[in-house]
């Protein structure tokens, strides 16, 4: 369920481009009048407002976004005009690029999207960066953070809800003893998660549930030191629940000490269009304070409208 | 007598691949039960002589027939089919009838990007899987990590390569192939490469292999079989294919390498037929189109024959 908050009455797609042309206009750029369009339109209205502005005034509105704004809220704006793919696509890159095992970006993009989005990604990929996703994933990565998420970004699942029960009982056992040989990395974990449909998986892992009393998750904490294990448990969590996963990593990122901008941020920008509101309802439940509360309490500025503006909170 | 050489034309009209409609009906539909009989005396492979004295078609050979007489029929729906559909059929059989997973490989390296995208999404409309998880699931050999990460690329398809990662890629192959025995750390650098590298990037990877080392990357890869012909689909798709051609149209070739050749025909005809063709004339001496004139026969022939012309001569 989307937080995004479209007026009733959007003003043409010509006006919204002269009123972002005057935000930038002379010295300094009007933040409010940015967050007040941009803020409030869809990713098709998005799109079409930066292919007019850019017919209109020969400039990618993207470029004019990087020139004028600064900082946390540059990057806000900048991660939520891309277009979805685009932006799976470069936050891919720069998740490759910057490749720490604590890093859950890749995970995210290949398990909370649907595999139709996270194809439109792979293609963005190619016309951004000029190589697929998996090369540079394959490259960058080893042993068994690369064993996971190369075949991760490469699924192409199964989109609909045809289950079979009797599988998921099969390979629910399966997991189980796996797991409980430690056998994390094993083949067949990485073939069930990696290339069985959603659907498939919900079920198997009810399965898991009804079979052997916890939640698969529970069963995958061994050594909390161990990234790979975080890894297979956000992968699990990306699959069959996203909005808790997001949530927690909400929480996480906003309560310690100076909040971990790049988390909330990438959350916000893209999952706003998408679950923000069960997202906001489970962060909520699990820390008994609203997201909009917790967002203006620790930040500030227009950083801090246009987030709450994106969650449905900003200024009228 | 002009009864023999009847015998004769007959019996090659059961031969090859196809059968010659033409001369079963000119010839058969005209005999008198002596004839037919006369005819069932004299062809031994065909026909047993059964113990309570009549001859017997071989079963074997019946069998053999209906491959035959199917053979346009299948070339005819297959052509006709949406190529998502067809590889997404072929892909299901070669995994669960053989299996054949050379065929697999085939599918997943000489298609475009886009075209192995579309299998995959026709896959699972008619199976309500996804390709990979069926494979993942049903190959137990060590090929299967090969085998689900081709079928799992979506390759770049620009013209942009990075000449120096290509160089130190075909290095690093070099090293890998001459060791005696892969370990797991040496096939997975070889899987990820051929899996994950765009075609043009792989293409540049086997000139240099070949500056390098002096040979062809296929041809250093021994014994592993499917990484030979990933290889060679990758790289040197129209070589693979006439190999491949060759195979169907020998004299002895088996049920599975006759099915080759329909489904190499139909499946490349819009593709790069005129380049296999080619391949194959400088390879075997003779033209494609000349051999299976004399391999096929009838309609099935004149289907093929019509298929590989529309690529010119």
């Amino acid at each position: 369920m989307s937080t995004l908050c479209v007026p009733s009455q959007v003003p043409s797609v010509a006006e919204d481009c002269e009123q972002l042309r005057k935000a930038f206009a002379g010295w300094g750029t009007n933040e409010g009048l940015i967050i007040s369009i941009l803020g409030h339109r869809n990713a098709a209205q998005r799109k079409l407002i930066r292919q007019v502005y850019a017919e209109t005034y020969g400039e990618d509105l993207l470029k004019v976004l990087d020139k004028e704004l600064t900082s946390d809220f540059e990057r806000v704006v900048k991660l939520w005009t891309l277009d979805p793919a685009e932006r799976d696509a470069f936050l891919a890159n720069e998740a490759i690029k910057k490749w720490t095992s604590s890093n859950k970006v890749l995970v995210e993009i290949a398990c909370a999207r649907s595999p139709k989005e996270l194809l439109l990604a792979r293609e963005a990929y190619h016309a951004c960066f000029k190589r697929s996703l998996e090369e540079d994933v394959a490259y960058h990565t080893s042993g068994d953070f690369r064993k996971l998420l190369v075949p991760l970004v490469s699924s192409y699942r199964y989109g609909g809800d045809d289950v079979n029960l009797t599988l998921a009982k099969t390979e629910a056992k399966l997991l189980h003893q796996k797991i409980s040989e430690k056998a994390y990395s094993c083949d067949d974990i990485i073939r069930i998660l990696t290339t069985r449909s959603k659907a498939q998986i919900n079920a198997t892992l009810n399965q898991y549930k009804n079979e052997f009393g916890s939640d698969i998750n529970k069963n995958l904490k061994a050594d909390p030191k161990d990234e790979f294990l975080a890894l297979l448990r956000a992968t699990i969590k990306c699959l069959v629940c996203p909005e808790q996963y997001f949530a927690k990593v909400l929480r996480l990122s906003i309560n310690k000490l100076g909040t971990e901008e790049g988390a909330l941020t990438r959350v916000v920008a893209t999952r706003a269009e998408v679950d923000m509101k069960v997202i906001k309802d489970a962060y909520q439940k699990r820390s008994s304070v609203p997201l909009e509360q917790a967002i203006a309490k620790d930040t500030s500025g227009d950083y801090e409208k246009m987030l709450l503006t994106l969650i449905g909170h900003g200024p009228e | 007598m002009a009864a023999s050489d009847d015998v004769e034309s007959l019996a090659r009209a059961f031969s090859g691949v196809g059968v010659d409609e033409q001369a079963l009906i000119s010839v058969l539909g005209k005999w008198h039960p002596e004839q037919r009989q006369h005819f069932r005396k004299a062809t031994r492979d065909f026909f047993v002589e059964d113990e309570r004295q009549f001859e017997r078609w071989n079963d074997r050979h019946i069998l053999q027939l209906r491959h035959e007489f199917l053979r346009l029929k299948d070339a005819i729906v297959a052509w006709t089919m949406h190529p998502w559909e067809r590889d997404a059929r072929l892909l299901k059989e070669a995994l669960y009838k053989g299996p054949q997973y050379n065929v697999l490989i085939e599918i997943a390296c000489t298609r475009s990007s886009e075209e192995l995208l579309g299998a995959r999404r026709a896959y699972h409309s008619l199976f309500h899987h996804s390709i990979e998880e069926d494979v993942a699931f049903h190959v137990h050999t060590p090929e299967k990590e090969l085998l689900v990460a081709v079928l799992s690329s979506y390759r770049y398809e620009g013209p942009k390569v990075d000449e120096e990662t290509a160089k130190l890629e075909a290095k690093t192959l070099s090293d890998v192939i001459g060791k005696k025995g892969l370990n797991k750390e040496d096939e997975d650098v070889v899987i990820r490469i051929l899996s994950t590298r765009s075609k043009l990037h792989l293409k540049a990877i086997y000139k240099h292999y070949k500056a390098i080392t002096g040979n062809y990357l296929d041809e250093d890869i021994e014994g592993d079989s499917r990484l030979k012909e990933t290889v060679q689909c990758l790289c040197t798709p129209e070589k693979y294919f006439s190999q491949v051609l060759d195979a169907s149209l020998r004299y002895n070739a088996d049920e599975i390498s006759k099915e080759a050749l329909s489904r190499v025909i139909v499946t490349r005809a819009d593709a790069d037929m005129k380049q296999i063709k080619e391949e194959y004339h400088g390879k075997y001496g003779v033209s494609l189109g000349k051999k299976i004139e004399e391999v096929a026969n009838g309609n099935y022939r004149d289907f093929l024959l019509t298929l590989i012309a529309r690529s010119g001569e």
